[in-house]
């Protein structure tokens, strides 16, 4: 295994960090948040100061050693301050998706034994109190908004700020006990827990230890040059590891400043005022935000629009160019400067990626085009790859070999092997301790050796030595003609037509490949407003012949675009629906990290894909829906299914056509 | 209900309700020979949720109208804290901490957001125009005070995501929030919503009725609110006051004016059983 120690005198643990920050450059700012219309501001003295208050404050409730703390509820500097008081306390953190519903949430509660709860207001603490009804573990809950909450029970309830308040007053009494036990803290302590989302079964708790995320920060920030002067916005989910290692990890290590918006709905404006110089973002992010800028392209007059496509086509290959530092000719750096000038910069500015110097996309495959957009912006954008269990960085792309199909090469201090079966594996100083409470799942993960199976199948490409992924390795399978079968091969192809947003390919052992498909309100809304079709709700859009043939537009092209891979030829998609509603975590069809749960939604929809696998051309189906209070509620359509032309196979074929 | 008029009660929810803060005796409102409001009487408690309900044409804006002191009635009056309310323009009672909402619409259009809710504050300015045109020492403080309020309210209702959207390009139901958020950022004792909830949507009108319950949690303060919607009107207020043909013809808690006979016979539909 790979035990490093740090050398004797380098902060141990995420609270000594924050003391040699605090110490070295006190007067920096470390948090930012918008509030009241301002930005509120925090230097590394001050988070001390607020952090030290929290941890005595813990005390004070009486928090032991190992006690693990719940923390919920949106980026806001209190919470990330409150992570690192607790395990300045000695307990152990434990941040929850906020939008996990109550039962969710009282899995997790009961599974970690949480004993304190810090949530972001009244909805988090709302639905604590419901996960109260089942678990029994929970001693105090502490809140950061008041609002609403006044008229609550105080006895075992108290404001982050009350708690602060106590924390200072009983400063000559506790100090001590807070000394000794932030002295006990060592590279081995726990440092975070996190619940992977898990696309199969319920969530684990992951253990990370200071080692895994000091390590890792530490090499993650030589790798690109990250330091003190760079801004993040923090806006990702604080139970995603990525946030816990952006947001804490590097942010800590390097001193950089984490921003944190006044709302998720105000997060384009916000990106706007800090400009983010180091900015992460999962694919979706990006399409978005691409979605947008090409909807207002289209409103645009005649000559900004041939302005902006003429600039774009020119940018597409000098970009890139110019951001891997390849040779480039002085026409075509004088014509990217004046586009620069004209229509990059400005747009990059809109986009509030101006000052970006690193940005990264993860989690799913980006669409080529996406990716060659933002590059020709002269964005240096980037491809991770990781996971939870490697306190995120398994790969990555160095700055000057940067391409759509590949995550990149092993980050520093990981090591790579390909298993038999294709599986990729890892072995690295940010590999897990444990799964908590869950000795059989992390022996099957990590072997003795410390490598651990990543789930994924892949292949290490020769020359370049970057890693490509395929495909989950238990998605892949074989269809009935014994093909192999890859869906999410198909799937991201689909995805990367704006209007689709999201696909689920089926085929393991089946005849011929079919698919379940999800519009993008965004895009095709926008889409039928342009051509004057009226539609009422997002069901009755889905349902409408000419979406429909758009889509089945979209599936052939696929079928063309796949055929000419001759191992994946025979994924085409035969058979396809739209679904009537949109797949999503709430309902357990996606993670809450947005993946596709392939096995649920298989199981769920059970009647669409018996439907897609007779001669039937439409099926009518009733699904149960999960309102964002927990209510349930079902609705009802009848689905038309739709068969699309797939290019023949054979030569034979070929010839009879 | 007037024998208890100066004593509180608390309601099943734990909500403190004070004793009457308004009373209106014998209001008669006439329009040439259109008698709008005949000789009604009721009161308003401190920190209640105070709802008026009818058909249309019933008088129910006349009688809002009244008491923002756009109407003055022929006969009958107004009492606000124990004091007789002489005739009074609009301004006057507003400086009286009362702050109405619009049936249709009467925002600012080309302001954004911000400049809308900023105008609730007038009440609060005290500088002169020479002051504010200069923007210099007492000016610049009391906005720095007046906007950080503004904020609160912005936070509060969770529009800061439009804070400097010019107000003619959102959509109605925003635009009704936008007109709560001015009205509140003056800081009323008494809230009068005209029909906040008219044509909203169900999600519009559950977030609608959520701001309504916090804002007289919050802030303790007291809502006059005129609403057409019976499940939200039975669902929010403490106690109703039904019109028609500009007589009131019930008055009491949602339960009591639901089993009024004259109530059901005249506004909700006889019954047949």
């Amino acid at each position: 295994m790979l035990n490093i120690t740090p050398p004797s005198g380098a902060p141990q643990s995420v609270p000594a960090l924050l003391r040699r920050n605090a110490a070295q450059f006190g007067a920096r700012d470390a948090y930012r948040e918008k509030e009241f219309g301002i930005w509120q501001s925090w230097t590394w003295a001050e988070t001390l100061q607020e952090i030290e208050a929290l941890a005595l404050g813990l005390l004070a409730l009486g928090l032991d050693r190992g006690d693990f703390v719940a923390v919920i509820g949106r980026n806001r500097p209190a919470l990330y301050w409150s992570m690192v008081a607790v395990e300045m306390a000695g307990g152990v953190p434990v941040p929850l998706y906020q939008d996990a519903a109550a039962e969710e949430m009282t899995f997790v509660l009961e599974h970690c034994g949480a004993r304190f709860v810090i949530g972001g207001d009244q909805e988090q603490v709302d639905k604590v109190i419901e996960a109260q009804e089942t678990v029994h573990g929970i001693d105090h809950i502490l809140y950061v908004d008041p609002r609403g909450l006044r008229k609550y029970d105080h006895t075992k309830l108290h404001a982050l700020t009350d708690v602060q308040a106590e924390g200072r007053a009983a400063h000559e009494r506790l100090k001590g006990e807070l000394h000794t036990r932030e002295a006990e803290l060592t590279y081995d302590s726990t440092c975070v827990m996190l619940y992977t989302s898990g696309t199969t079964g319920r969530p684990k708790g992951v253990v990370l230890s200071n080692r895994n995320i000091i390590e890792t920060s530490k090499s993650s920030c030589e790798f690109d040059g990250l330091r003190m002067e760079d801004e993040v916005l923090a806006y990702l989910p604080m139970a995603w590891v990525g946030d816990f290692i952006f947001s804490i990890g590097q942010a800590y290590w390097a001193g950089f400043c984490v921003n944190c918006p006044e709302s998720a709905d105000t997060m384009m404006t916000d990106l706007r005022e800090i400009g983010p110089t180091y900015f992460f973002a999962p694919p979706r992010v990006f399409e978005t935000l691409l979605t947008s800028v090409m909807i207002r392209m289209e409103d645009a007059s005649r000559f900004k629009k041939g302005l902006f496509d003429r600039a774009m086509a020119r940018s597409k290959t000098t970009g890139p160019k110019i951001l891997d530092g390849k040779p480039v000719s002085i026409g075509e750096r004088l014509a990217y400067a004046m586009d620069n000038v004209l229509v990059i910069g400005p747009l990059k500015n809109t986009l509030g990626m101006s000052r970006v110097r690193v940005a990264y996309t993860a989690g799913e495959a980006i669409g080529p085009e996406i990716f060659d957009f933002y590059r020709a912006l002269g964005l240096n954008l980037k491809q991770l790859y990781g996971q939870t269990e490697a306190s995120v960085f398994i790969t990555q792309q160095p700055d000057s070999e940067v391409r759509p199909d590949t995550v990149g090469v092993p980050s520093p201090g990981v090591e790579l092997k390909i298993g038999e079966n294709g599986e990729v594996f890892y072995r690295s100083p940010g590999t897990f301790v444990e799964y908590y409470k869950n000795a059989e799942s992390t022996a099957s993960t990590k072997d003795a050796e410390g490598w651990v199976a990543t789930g994924d199948a892949g292949f290490i490409e020769e020359g370049s030595g970057h890693l490509r992924i395929l495909d989950r390795a238990k998605d892949v399978g074989k269809t009935a003609s014994g093909g192999l079968f890859a869906p999410k091969f198909v799937e991201n192809k689909l995805k990367f037509y704006p209007d689709i947003l999201e696909a689920v390919v089926f085929g393991n052992e089946r005849e011929y490949c079919t698919a379940f498909i999800n519009i993008d309100l965004g895009a095709v809304g926008n889409w039928a407003e342009r051509n004057n079709i009226a539609y009422a709700s997002y069901q009755e859009l889905t349902g409408h012949p000419q979406v429909l043939a758009s889509i089945q537009g979209h599936v052939e092209a696929v079928n063309r675009s796949v055929a000419e891979d001759p191992m994946l030829a025979h994924c085409q998609i035969a058979r396809f629906l739209v679904l009537h509603k949109e797949l999503d975590a709430d309902d357990g069809e996606l993670t809450r990290t947005r993946k596709v749960r392939r096995r649920i939604i298989e199981e769920k929809f059970a009647d669409l894909l018996d439907a897609l696998y007779s001669d039937k051309t439409s099926q009518f189906t009733e699904t149960e829906v999960t309102y964002e209070d927990g209510r349930k509620g079902t609705i009802s359509a009848t689905l038309e299914i739709r068969d699309a032309a797939t290019v023949a196979l054979s030569a034979q074929h070929m010839a009879a056509e | 209900m007037l024998d208890n008029a100066t004593e509180g009660y608390v309601t099943a929810d734990g909500r403190q309700i004070g004793p009457v803060v308004m009373e209106m005796k014998g209001i008669t409102l006439r329009f040439g020979g259109v008698e709008a409001i005949r000789g009604i009487s009721f009161d308003i408690r401190e920190g209640e949720i105070r709802a008026i309900i009818g058909p249309n044409g019933a008088g129910k804006s006349s009688m809002l109208n009244v008491i923002s002191g756009f109407y003055h009635p022929q006969e009958g009056e107004v009492f606000y804290r124990g004091v007789k309310r002489p005739p009074m323009k609009p301004y006057m009672v507003a400086r009286q901490g009362i702050a109405r909402t619009f049936q249709n619409i009467a925002l600012f259009e080309g302001m954004s957001v911000l400049d809308n809710v900023m105008t609730g504050r007038l009440n609060h300015m005290k500088v002169g125009l020479l002051g504010q045109a200069l923007w210099w020492g007492k000016a610049e403080a009391e906005e720095v005070k007046n906007r950080a309020k503004a904020e609160e309210v912005i936070d509060f209702l969770g529009i800061q995501a439009i804070r400097k959207t010019p107000v003619g390009r959102l959509p109605y139901g925003l635009k009704k929030r936008v007109e709560l958020a001015r009205a509140l950022a003056a800081e009323p004792q008494i809230l009068l919503l005209d029909e906040p909830m008219a044509g909203m949507n169900v999600e519009e009108k559950e977030d609608m009725s959520r701001f309504i319950l916090d804002v007289n949690d919050e802030f303790g303060t007291t809502i006059v609110l005129i609403e057409h919607d019976m499940g939200v009107v039975m669902d929010l207020s403490d106690r109703v006051v039904v019109m028609d043909y500009g007589k009131k013809i019930g008055d009491g808690t949602p339960e009591e004016v639901r089993n009024n006979q004259e109530v059901i016979d005249a506004y909700l539909g006889v019954s047949h059983d």
